[in-house]
């Protein structure tokens, strides 16, 4: 088989790809266009391209303040998280205790639970603390399922660093806060970008913490949100709305994708390979 | 700049193997010290200990007169250089080079001066603006110079800091720091396992073995009197002929000759014992060769060169012996700690490059038996014992 010839196979191989992963979105994208009963219309495209979706999502309270609620929760949990992997995976890389083992085996056995067999004790103790339906609920479960697979993300990543680096800069003047600030932490950044999407996601994508934590619009998030969705409307099938709603979701996950690609590819392979 | 001084000083790891052993060494303000010895020997962390970066097991270390043991690196003011530079890959050079300033929040005018001056000493003035990762590797030596000497330290020191280069860049290297530090006058302690490092660059070379200091002195000093065996095969490059020696009636029998027993060694001591003869090629010559002058100092004697090896501006001969077994397993358990091949016995001779020598056939040579060493073959000393050390330069 020549050059071509596989080179070809690669590039059909390929497209077939995108066009299975992208298929179903752009199924919703069009979905989303469609006015009134053009759902039925029994093809790809709209007949007629409107934007009244959007603008009944982006109408109705439910949304917006499900929307506010993601985005808080999210950032929040993100950042909340990253902070604490960070310390955690330094003291982890550099530091000799005892029970450093165990801590990351631990850290990777809650990582590999199942989510759903947390909800019910969850549900309980969040309502005897007075933590269901807050956004403190939502952002612990979040933390506790995120906190594992950054540690181990970042601890790979300070492991790279090499011990010289700190010791370099504390022989320059540094204090051990200002050696990690100044040295490590900028070392570690794609990792550190690495670990924030990935929790980010976490959190933006999660259905099961979202539905069954929350009651009202005080934290209820945009996945579980575009469930009480079909409630709401009484004359049609709000499945277009719920398409648009869906849009305007994946629409800051593209986004920060988009702007972090290039990290996030610096990070993931980066620290697979001693370089 | 300041004067350190090491006390007995103990380096235990975790294992509880001393890596430095009870080494005691004062390093004069201004002075230009070298730490040399073997992979292992405990280098790194004796200069580890000095800049803070590891513990003290125990000992007084004090730098300028004030004991800093317990000192972070930062309040120690010690500049260093690492072996594999350590720059910081995320900064360009001139933020690397300004990185010491702007810890100690000095503003950006002086920062900006003091790199500027440092750059056109390291002739790095091209390429402040590029990150460490797009320079030669002598660029990036020399930006971590640059690092090191941009501000006022007490003393830099140097981790093999030449051992990345290629040859030529290290001859040129060298000289560069030689020339440096001549021109700042701070103290240096410089560690490394390469020779010529250790000779051409240092005021005083102290050779380490196994975490235990050997001997401390000047690199002629060093050359000409080493204290123990280990220093004399470490020491000069070819190293130094072992030869074995037997002492009858006053007389040095080696394999080739018998010489008079060298002045300061009490011959009714050494009576009837196998020794180990300690002969530099140097110190041999093709008879044909020697000054009328220098003659008398040695002797004569036959052999037959198996190899010769004629370099150009100098000429090596080899010439096989016979040892016994027992001077044999020591010049080869010396030879594998010293990281060279233990090879079966032969003599090399430096040669005259003129010499036409003939492989293959008896030839004559002379050798200067005045400068001939005799070390004990069980505890590796010269019979000679210690000389008075060196004064230490000013
Ligand atoms: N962190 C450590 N823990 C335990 N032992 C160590 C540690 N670091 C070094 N050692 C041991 O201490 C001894 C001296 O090591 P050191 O790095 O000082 O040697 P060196 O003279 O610098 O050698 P090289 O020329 O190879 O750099 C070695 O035997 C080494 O195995
Ligand atoms: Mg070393």
């Amino acid at each position: 088989m020549g050059r071509g010839a596989s080179k070809a196979l690669w590039a059909i191989a390929g497209v077939l790809i995108i066009v299975y992963t992208l298929f179903p979105v752009a199924w919703i994208v069009s979905l989303s266009f469609k006015k009134g009963s053009d759902v039925q219309n029994q093809q790809f495209f709209p007949t007629e391209w409107s934007w009244e979706n959007y603008k009944t999502v982006l109408d109705s309270g439910l949304f917006t303040s499900a929307l506010r609620n993601s985005i808080g929760i999210s950032l929040i949990s993100t950042v909340v998280s990253v902070t604490l992997a960070t310390f955690a995976a330094y003291a982890i890389a550099r530091l000799e205790f005892s029970g450093k083992k165990l801590v990351l085996s631990m850290a990777l056995a809650i990582a590999m639970f199942p989510t759903i067999s947390l909800v019910p004790p969850l549900f309980d103790l969040w309502r005897t603390l007075g933590l269901y339906d807050t956004w403190i609920g939502l952002i612990i479960p979040y933390m506790s399922f995120t906190l594992p697979l950054s540690i181990w993300t970042l601890s790979a990543f300070f492991r790279e660093i090499p011990w010289e680096m700190e010791q370099a800069a504390q022989v320059d003047g540094a204090t051990p806060w200002q050696a990690f600030r100044k040295v490590i932490v900028p070392l570690a950044a794609p990792g550190v970008f690495t670990a924030a999407i990935l929790t980010f996601f976490f959190a933006w994508n999660d259905f099961v913490f979202g539905i069954s934590l929350t009651a009202s619009d005080a934290a209820r998030p945009v996945p579980a949100a575009l469930a009480f969705f079909t409630g709401e409307s009484f004359f049609t099938e709000p499945t277009a709305a719920i398409a648009a709603a869906a849009v305007v979701v994946t629409i800051p996950v593209i986004v920060l994708v988009l702007l972090f690609q290039r990290k996030i590819v610096a990070g993931l392979t980066s620290g697979a390979v001693k370089g | 700049m300041a004067a350190i001084s090491l006390k007995n000083i103990v380096k235990r790891y975790g294992d509880g193997y001393p890596a430095v052993n009870d080494v005691s060494l004062d390093i004069a303000d201004g002075e230009f010290m070298i730490l040399v010895g073997p992979s292992g020997c405990g280098k790194s962390t004796l200069l580890r200990m000095i800049v803070g970066l590891e513990d003290i097991t125990s000992g007084d270390l004090s730098i300028g007169g004030r004991r800093v043991n317990e000192l972070a690196p930062r309040e120690r003011k010690l500049a260093m250089v690492f072996q594999n530079y350590a720059l910081y890959p995320h900064l360009t050079v001139y933020e690397n080079i300004a990185f010491p300033l702007r810890l100690a929040k000095q503003p950006d005018e002086t920062v900006r001066e003091k790199v500027e001056k440092v750059a056109e000493l390291l002739e790095l003035k091209e390429h402040l603006h590029r990150k460490p990762s797009q320079l030669s590797g002598g660029q990036r030596q020399r930006v971590a110079m640059g690092r090191a000497i941009v501000r006022e330290a007490e003393a830099f020191l140097f981790d093999e800091p030449l051992s990345n280069l290629d040859a030529k860049l290290r001859g040129q290297m060298r000289t560069e720091i030689s020339r440096l530090q001549r021109r700042l006058g701070t103290t240096t302690v410089y560690v490394t396992h390469d020779q010529t490092e250790a000779m051409t660059l240092g005021d005083r070379v102290a050779v380490l073995r196994k975490g235990v200091l050997q001997q401390c002195a000047t690199p002629r000093e060093l050359y000409e009197h080493p204290v123990n065996l280990f220093v004399a095969g470490f020491i000069g490059a070819p190293p130094m002929n072992l030869l074995p020696a037997t002492v009858t009636n006053g007389k040095v029998e080696l394999p080739f000759c018998t010489v008079p027993i060298p002045s300061g060694i009490d011959p009714a001591a050494a009576e009837g014992k196998l020794l180990v003869a300690g002969l530099r090629p140097g110190h041999f010559e093709d008879a044909a060769y020697v000054d009328a002058a220098k003659r008398n100092r040695g002797q004569t004697f036959e052999a037959t060169v198996d190899v010769t090896e004629w370099l150009g501006n100098e000429q090596y001969a080899y010439v096989p012996y016979e040892s016994p077994e027992e001077i044999r397993a020591q010049v080869d358990a010396l030879a594998t700690e010293l990281d060279m091949e233990a090879m079966r016995p032969q003599l090399i001779i430096s040669l005259d490059p003129a010499s036409r020598i003939k492989e293959g056939r008896p030839a004559q040579f002379w050798v200067d038996t005045s400068r001939m060493h005799l070390f004990n073959p069980q505890t590796g000393n010269n019979l000679a014992g210690q000389r008075e050390p060196d004064t230490q330069p000013a």
